[in-house]
């Protein structure tokens, strides 16, 4: 069981502001039923333009609901330059902290706020419009919204990053992008993420690279395809073409020409050889319902 | 607040003639039954006669029950011993629906150059019988399918897929933690290999479980280092809890059939209440071929950690499939295996009774249940107006 404060379990047997105004001045959207969290924020401002209303509707688990619970009741009272100006921390530290895994519901909960500012000033735009290239294409995280929590929250490592917005905890494959945005804001403060492996010095015989492609597969690609319901299989290695086939989820998946087939190569060219390119076997991938996933 | 405790399938209450009976082996007879003084060979006596308890409710003979630490101990021992055995042959058959006790291992397998290869279910979590047959082929070293699931207490046909593994020569083991003491179970009709027990699911204590291993078939030890359990698992015995075990194996045995039917009724009468005044739910499971004291439910429109919360606000003791943490958002694997949808699997409940509970105790979740959905969908962005 979450060690939830007594702060999270007050506002999330007792909610407040629970519903949805009428005519809003705001509305914010956020999050999906797939995604296991969702949150709709509405509010209405008074003749001096501060906040005079605000109520949320929330899908999700205790965390979720309290961090909402607790949003409306922050930025009650306050104008909409001042709420724009509320971070994850501020609602995070208003319940007393939580556990590392739950703090994307406090980034939830800034989203739609920012969601519904947005719409407001937007002049009653209906969607929150995603800013910036999306970086995680699992949860649609975009690249501005990465470089937020990694700044607000000071985080140095991809794992915190996946905990505070979820970004590259679907598939992976964007956990190297993510590195990258970790690095351009902290420096060398970035946390050494993937173990680095000794790139092979010299000539491959054959035998060595085969081996090494099928480690590399098993120690690091697999696992994370893995977790994403998928699995993939070596099947043979011609000079510096390495065929695979992605089973399971993968094979199904609308993405796999777009982003596994990176993820894999990438990875190959870490820890194998630069030289190497990857296809997939095109002979399965015209029966994805291998029984294999 | 009193406890009503409904988690049954996540570990059960001690019987208190389970603990009278291990009471006696922690102060006053603590000796090493491996000594060779009275004082500790009397001890063996006791486990002999805890192995026949064993046996008696397994319907096999007592030589071929090993004590095991637990459960996964089993699982791993019968998975990893089966395989040393059978050096030349690279193919193991799952399901996609195992206990993570048997999937990680396997997975884990393929590491080492194994085919392993997942059958599917189908939409009530039944397995693709022939599909698995049709995998069996002359590589195929063994054969590991659970006999309940532990989410939804579906019963799969082990009988009948240890039939047709026998028939290929490949060895059969089946992880029968959630079904032991809850549906009767005779080895000596069957072509079972290997089958795990877990002591703490049938009211022994944890730390304890047992591998039967089918005279006459090939494992290689798990556990090396003593002559304890005829050289196939070393280790001085967890004494009390064998003890324990035997006891809790005879309990099952004489409960098997009234407290079972007793317990068949309390979650029907939960399982059709529920459905009946909450809208927008569903069972999870193939109704017929159930545990007796399992019941899986999803809510529409809601979180399962939120309902757990409310539920344990009352003393109600249940648990969830749907895990909510950070970005790895993964609803069980076995309700995503039977294709249930995302917005059923993220709230789903799993009620496990045992013969402890009482109708008051169903009576009242009976009564909180609906007041508890309805708060929560409140409060929810999804619920149609």
């Amino acid at each position: 069981m979450w060690e939830y404060t007594d702060k999270v379990k007050e506002h999330f047997f007792n909610p407040r502001n629970v519903g949805e105004i009428e005519h809003p001045d705001g509305v914010g959207e956020v999050g999906s039923l797939a995604c296991g969290d969702a949150l709709k924020l509405t509010f209405k401002l008074d003749e001096d333009g501060k906040i005079k209303d605000a109520k949320f509707k929330t899908f999700g688990c205790a965390s979720a609901i309290a961090t909402s619970s607790v949003l409306t009741e922050l930025i009650k009272g306050m104008t909409i330059d001042e709420a724009a100006k509320v971070t994850n921390k501020d609602i995070a530290d208003y319940l007393g902290g939580r556990p590392e895994q739950k703090m994307h519901c406090s980034v939830m909960g800034r989203e739609a706020l920012e969601a519904a500012i947005e719409n407001y000033r937007g002049g009653g735009k209906k969607k929150h419009e995603l800013e910036g290239k999306v970086i995680c294409t699992c949860f649609g995280v975009t690249e501005n919204e990465i470089e937020r929590v990694i700044r607000e929250n000071d985080l140095t490592t991809v794992e915190q990053v996946t905990n505070y917005c979820k970004a590259g905890g679907g598939c992976g494959g964007c956990q190297g992008e993510i590195e990258e945005i970790l690095e351009e804001i902290q420096g060398d403060k970035a946390g050494q993420v993937y173990e680095t492996a000794p790139r092979w010095a010299g000539r491959l015989t054959n035998i060595q690279k085969i081996q090494l492609i099928q480690q590399t597969i098993n120690e690091q690609i697999r696992p994370a395809l893995r977790a994403h319901g998928g699995n993939i299989e070596l099947i043979d290695v011609e000079g510096d073409k390495v065929i695979v086939a992605f089973r399971g989820m993968c094979a199904q998946c609308m993405l796999t020409e777009l982003t596994m087939k990176d993820v894999v190569e990438a990875k190959l060219r870490e820890f194998v050889s630069e030289s190497l390119f990857v296809e997939e076997e095109t002979d399965s991938s015209q029966q994805p319902h291998q029984h294999r996933g | 607040m009193k406890t009503i405790y409904f988690d049954n399938n996540a570990t059960t209450k001690v019987a208190e003639e389970v603990l009278e009976e291990m009471r006696p082996l922690f102060c006053e007879l603590y000796g090493n039954p491996s000594s060779m003084h009275t004082f500790g060979g009397q001890i063996g006596r006791r486990i002999r006669k805890a192995r026949e308890q064993v046996a008696a409710l397994l319907g096999c003979d007592p030589s071929e029950v090993i004590f095991t630490s637990c459960g996964t101990e089993s699982d791993n021992a019968a998975i990893k011993g089966t395989l040393a055995a059978l050096p030349d042959k690279r193919k193991v058959i799952t399901s996609r629906v195992e206990h993570p006790a048997v999937l990680q291992v396997c997975r884990s397998l393929e590491n080492h150059g194994y085919t392993v290869v997942e059958i599917p279910v189908d939409k009530h979590g039944r397995l693709d019988l022939d599909e698995l047959e049709r995998q069996i082929d002359d590589d195929t070293a063994l054969v590991t399918v659970m006999y309940a699931n532990n989410e939804t207490g579906v019963v799969f046909p082990v009988e009948k897929i240890a039939e047709m593994t026998a028939g290929k020569a490949a060895a059969f083991h089946t992880d029968a933690v959630q079904a032991i003491g809850k549906i009767p179970l005779n080895l000596a009709k069957s072509r079972i290999d290997l089958l795990s027990i877990s002591g703490h699911k049938l009211h022994a204590p944890k730390g304890v479980g047992v591998l039967y291993v089918r005279k006459g078939t090939r494992l290689q030890p798990f556990m090396l280092g003593g002559h304890q359990e005829a050289g196939r698992r070393a280790g001085t015995e967890n004494v009390p809890s064998i003890i324990g075990l035997g006891k809790a194996c005879e309990l099952a045995g004489k409960n098997i059939k009234q407290e079972n039917q007793r317990v068949k009724c309390l979650r029907d009468k939960l399982e059709t209440a529920i459905l009946a005044k909450c809208p927008d739910c569903r069972l999870n499971g193939d109704k017929d071929n159930r545990l007796p004291n399992t019941s899986n439910i999803s809510f529409e429109y809601i979180e399962g950690e939120a309902i757990l919360l409310m539920l344990d606000k009352f003393g109600i003791c249940a648990s969830s499939g749907s895990a909510c943490t950070s970005g790895s958002l993964e609803p069980s694997h076995v309700l995503r295996a039977m294709g249930v949808p995302f917005t059923a699997a993220h709230g789903s409940i799993r009620f496990s009774l045992s013969r402890y509970n009482t109708e008051e105790e169903v009576d009242y979740t009976i009564e909180k249940m609906p007041e508890i959905v309805n708060k929560l969908r409140e409060l929810s962005p999804f619920v149609p107006k």
